[in-house]
């Protein structure tokens, strides 16, 4: 009889989890090689409006980013719900924007220099008085290429 | 004393330790997906005598502070924009030297000559809201790259693909030298079968 009683003994076995390791070392590599480092945090509301006629972006050296939009709600209390212009870190006025086109064009490498896009990532909400104030100072410091930053969609999501 | 071998490093944690690092590169990760409509701005320079443009030849775009649209003075709707833009832009009215033979539009006189003098001026109001000067924008490019589209399938039908589709391919870092070498041609002189002529004033002051 014990011949037979020895197969429904024993409980089931447990499942290796050695493998776990490199299971999440495989995403892990993933995410390290897709990442892009956030630069600045975003100190501005920014949802960008949606476009469909869109073209992608220059190599990311290539590009430098001024952020626009209602301060986020952190930084609500301090600086009201004007919508304001981020250059890095901080919050600018429009005749700083000169200064920091400048200063990044001179940072770029020599042949670069001439072939520099101005990223404008703006919140869909802020009046087009703001972003005329930045074209005009971006046209004094002769950075004329510019690219209007938008997510994906068809431009009816823009209208309610 | 008796020979020990040594003792194995528990490798338990090891999986805590990748997760750790995982969580913080998910957090920290924007997986970049910028991409938006390029546009360039005039230089500031002041053209002495402005060429005169016969107002036939120009389609006025107006969005007020209620983020209203007026094409040509009149209130529409912005996804009629495309098609008003487009019978304008491919109108071809002009006669003898400015006659346009790749036009398909009817040919009304009182609308633009051909896409070479076509302008198309985009006026917004400092009140207007972002969203739909984008949404505006978004529209008029679409309708020059509509035209663009067609004039390219029908110039070289051999491509297998569309103007915005060979630009796309132009502008990828990932195509061959050679390949870009073959497009250029072919992109510029599309390009300026309807070059995108599109101003923009200055907005208006709001009293």
């Amino acid at each position: 009889m014990s011949k037979f009683k020895k197969k429904k003994g024993g409980d089931l076995p447990a499942i290796s989890t050695a493998s776990l390791p490199d299971i999440v070392f495989m995403l892990l590599f993933f995410f390290m090689v897709a990442t892009v480092m956030r630069d600045s945090t975003l100190m501005v509301k920014n949802q960008l409006p949606a476009a469909d006629q869109i073209q992608k972006l220059d190599k990311k050296d290539r590009v430098m980013y001024i952020y626009a939009g209602e301060p986020s709600s952190r930084y609500a209390d301090k600086y009201g719900t004007q919508a304001r212009i981020q250059l890095n870190d901080k919050f600018a006025t429009v005749s700083e924007v000169g200064a920091f086109v400048l200063s990044e064009r001179a940072s770029k490498r020599q042949e670069l220099q001439n072939v520099l896009t101005t990223a404008l990532k703006v919140d869909g909400d802020t009046k087009m008085g703001l972003i005329s104030d930045i074209k005009q100072e971006l046209r004094k410091v002769n950075a004329l290429k510019i690219n209007y930053t938008t997510r994906v969609g068809d431009f009816a999501q823009n209208i309610d | 004393m008796a020979k020990r071998s040594a003792p194995e490093v528990n490798a338990g944690s090891m999986a805590d330790i990748a997760f750790l690092l995982l969580i913080f590169f998910l957090v920290t990760t924007t997986i970049e997906t910028d991409s938006g409509l390029n546009r360039k701005l005039p230089p500031i320079e002041d053209i002495e005598d402005p060429p005169i443009i016969k107002q036939k030849n120009i389609f006025t775009v107006v969005v007020n502070k209620n983020n209203q649209l007026l094409a040509e003075e009149e209130l529409t709707d912005i996804s009629d924009l495309r098609a008003l833009a487009v019978e304008f832009l491919d109108n071809g009215g002009g006669e003898g030297e400015e006659a346009c033979d790749y036009c398909q539009g009817p040919g009304d006189s009182k609308s633009s000559d051909n896409p070479d003098k076509a302008i198309i001026s985009l006026k917004n109001d400092r009140e207007t809201s972002y969203k739909v000067y984008i949404a505006v924008q978004n529209e008029l490019v679409a309708a020059y790259n509509e035209l663009r589209d067609r004039e390219f399938s029908r110039l070289f039908p051999n491509e297998g693909m569309s103007f915005v589709e060979a630009n796309k391919k132009y502008s990828d870092p990932r195509t061959s030298p050679e390949e870009k070498l073959r497009l250029k041609p072919k992109l510029s002189e599309v390009k300026l079968l309807f070059p995108q002529k599109l101003s923009e004033a200055e907005p208006s002051k709001t009293n």
